[in-house]
């Protein structure tokens, strides 16, 4: 029984902590914001030189042949320093369904994006991606981005996409198995974004005074918090299973998934509704760092599919249908 | 890298063992509740059966009747325990509360009079903090305890409530003020009785639920022995916190409980459903939002004994299970009422009802620390918030 960081997991978490912090930490969001993307490339170079693009790519093919876990690990640091650029695309969702071509340079370092129908429509961070792709049920196709699309989220380059005429067949199972990847990938990211959340808002409530005392003396305060720490410390495990069942094949994989997903960005946004309560009018304004994961989250939540979108797919997968059996 | 969520093949043959003599003993028809004579009675003889069968304290040295098992063996015994419906724990209290005080704080003679009367059913203990004017805030309790030499001993006087199991268990435990001029949590000493020693009186309340789960006890100068007091002499606070963290945390509440409930949820939404009922997306969701919760706990569980495996401090984190575990129970029983409609309000008199879970599961968030207290301690243990404002020692 060892369902918890192993030592190695722990020491690189700590060396993506570093890597961000030394280059810039949210400055990095917020010059990719303005349209400055060197830092962020910068820190993306550095990742392939860690070896993190090719994290879920086989050691034989050039990668890392990291597990999911350690791919929950890595995304959750992710989602605490708000890193701009499509990881969950390059890293989670497209090495399965590249060519060996693609895969070999993604490991490489290629930034790589894609649109996939339904719950990942639009193009994240195409100005900057060497390859681009179209993502359907059961196929393949390379993509070209159109329209510029604006996100809630400053960091979030959206652009229409137009699928190209190559589309190769791709078996729907492999398909939505890399989906499930990179929603994993994503509920990671809304935990480390809570985790974030929460720690600002902590370090501001004991620092702050109101009438003479820290605002985090108040019960009032406290309690929204310690709610914010019960639900990521729950939706955490979650998060570690769905990569556990989805490694190892199991049947239940899909449902897990989703379950990481519905309390994750559950957490989240009770990370970030709780943070703003806590920091006031300061946590409204756009110069404070705390609005970079204020406009994440809502992004992160709605992206690989709705929280209703999977409690339903739960509800599917332990409910009898409905209108079945009468 | 490696995280594993696996059981060795010694951990799955304790629980297949577990499973098959649950399969053969668990009673066929549920017990009558706990909180009657009679079924007091029959709870009792289903602990003398599970202790026959070496299953009533499987963590315990086997010395004392158990199995000597490890965290996680424990842990997959409570989830086959409800898995298979067995009976609620009439010893739960003396278990899980008293159980661990007296293997840390009691002497070998209070080991030897005292373990083997709980594996077995033959002594029931009933747990006495309250007050009525200490309830959440134990340091306020203002029940005597006063030094009689001649005698070798000490005399109790005041009143204990909200005492579960009292009304018909064998013996009671609890704090008493010893020294009267120490502050607040100084001065309180951890004493045991019988519940019918002379000067007790025993008040059954009843509860929302109709039953007598909890009840008054009154202390009319009821002797207690000196080999009946448990740790040191004004060393009380520190001997029940051990009790209260305990409590809160994993003992009280492995997952099987609401593993088995959310299974029954499931089950009841699916048979609503079969019967004809129109169950519409939004209460789906709802069944799957139990249905995660359930999950949450059951690995958030897993993580923590892990991290109790490595030799982790895993104390304050009780509070957030708990916090969780209660609130859970309340939302999932809520869901159940609603599947089941205008007939939710219909109690049926059958033990064990969805109507009868429902009002023990709005109790959670209540007993065993209100969850405002647990907050608190969240905030202030985990969170590292300042302590604030109430009252300091």
């Amino acid at each position: 029984m060892e369902f918890m960081h192993s030592e190695e997991q722990l020491a690189f978490a700590d060396a993506i902590d570093d890597i961000v912090t030394d280059l810039g930490g949210t400055q990095l969001a917020r010059s990719w914001a303005a349209g400055d993307t060197a830092p962020g490339l910068a820190l993306w170079a550095q990742f392939a030189e860690l070896g993190l693009t090719g994290l879920r790519i086989a050691e034989a093919d050039g990668g890392m042949g990291g597990s999911l876990a350690d791919l929950a690990v890595v995304f959750e640091r992710f989602g605490y320093h708000a890193v701009p650029g499509p990881y969950v695309e390059s890293l989670a969702l497209l090495p399965q369904l590249v060519s060996d071509a693609d895969r070999a340079a993604i490991a490489g370092g290629a930034v790589a994006t894609a649109a996939v129908a339904g719950t990942h429509p639009h193009l994240l961070d195409a100005h900057v991606a060497a390859l681009q792709f179209s993502v359907t049920a059961g196929a393949l196709a390379t993509a070209t981005a159109g329209e510029a699309l604006e996100s809630i989220a400053s960091f979030r380059k959206l652009s229409r996409a137009t699928a190209g005429a190559d589309a190769a067949d791709v078996d729907p199972d492999h398909v939505n198995r890399a989906i499930d990847e990179a929603t994993l990938a994503n509920a990671a990211m809304l935990i480390g974004a809570g985790e974030r959340l929460l720690h600002e808002a902590v370090e501001y409530a004991k620092m702050r005074e109101q009438f003479g005392k820290a605002i985090g003396e108040y019960q009032s305060l406290k309690h929204q918090l310690a709610d914010v720490r019960i639900a990521l410390s729950f939706a955490r495990p979650l998060v570690w299973q769905a990569a556990l069942a989805l490694e190892s094949g199991a049947a239940t994989a899909g449902r897990d998934v989703s379950a990481a997903k519905v309390r994750a960005a559950a957490a989240a946004q009770l990370a970030a509704r709780v943070s703003l309560q806590v920091h006031g009018a300061i946590g409204y304004t756009a110069e404070h760092d705390l609005s970079l994961w204020l406009t994440w989250v809502p992004a992160l939540v709605g992206a690989w599919g709705t929280p209703a979108q999977h409690r339903a797919r739960i509800a599917d997968s332990i409910l009898a249908p409905v209108g079945g059996a009468a | 890298m490696t995280m594993k969520l696996e059981y060795t093949a010694e951990q799955l043959a304790f629980a297949a063992e577990a499973r098959s003599w649950l399969e053969a003993n668990v009673p066929k028809d549920r017990l009558p509740s706990m909180d009657t004579e009679a079924g007091f009675a029959a709870h009792r003889e289903w602990e003398q059966q599970l202790s026959d069968g070496r299953w009533s304290v499987v963590s315990w040295p086997a010395e004392f009747g158990g199995r000597d098992v490890g965290l996680v063996e424990w842990v997959l015994f409570e989830e086959e325990y409800y898995r298979a419906g067995a009976p609620t724990r009439v010893a739960q209290n003396g278990i899980s509360l008293l159980a661990p005080i007296i293997f840390g704080h009691g002497t070998p003679e209070q080991q030897q009079r005292w373990l083997p009367g709980l594996t077995d059913g033959s002594i029931i203990w009933a747990q006495a903090w309250s007050e009525p004017g200490a309830g959440s805030d134990l340091a306020a309790i203002r029940s005597t305890a006063t030094r009689d030499d001649s005698r070798g001993g000490w005399v109790l006087n005041g009143q204990k409530i909200w005492s579960s199991r009292a009304v018909w268990a064998d013996r009671g435990f609890g704090l008493f003020r010893s020294d009267p001029a120490a502050q607040r949590h100084h001065g309180l000493t951890y004493y045991t009785f019988p519940l019918d020693a002379p000067g007790i009186t025993v008040r059954a309340i009843e509860q929302l639920d109709g039953g007598t789960g909890f009840a008054e006890i009154f202390f009319d100068d009821v002797f207690v022995p000196d080999a009946d007091v448990l740790g040191g002499i004004g060393d009380g606070w520190r001997v029940a916190m051990s009790t209260a963290g305990n409590e809160r945390g994993l003992s009280l509440r492995a997952p099987g409980r609401f593993l088995a409930a959310a299974d029954n949820l499931v089950a009841l939404a699916n048979t609503s459903a079969a019967a004809g009922a129109d169950i519409s997306a939004a209460t789906r969701e709802r069944v799957a939002e139990a249905w995660i919760d359930a999950e949450a706990y059951r690995l958030f569980t897993w993580h923590t004994v892990s991290r109790a495996l490595v030799g982790e401090e895993v104390g304050s984190e009780g509070s957030i299970n708990k916090v969780f575990w209660s609130e859970l129970d309340r939302d999932l029983h809520e869901t159940a009422l609603e599947l089941r409609g205008a007939e939710a309000e219909v109690k049926t008199g059958d033990h064990g009802s969805w109507v009868d879970d429902y009002l023990f599961s709005v109790a959670g968030p209540i007993y065993a620390g209100t969850n405002e207290i647990q907050r608190n301690i969240i905030a202030e243990r985990i969170l590292g918030l300042p302590r604030g404002d109430r009252r300091k020692n």
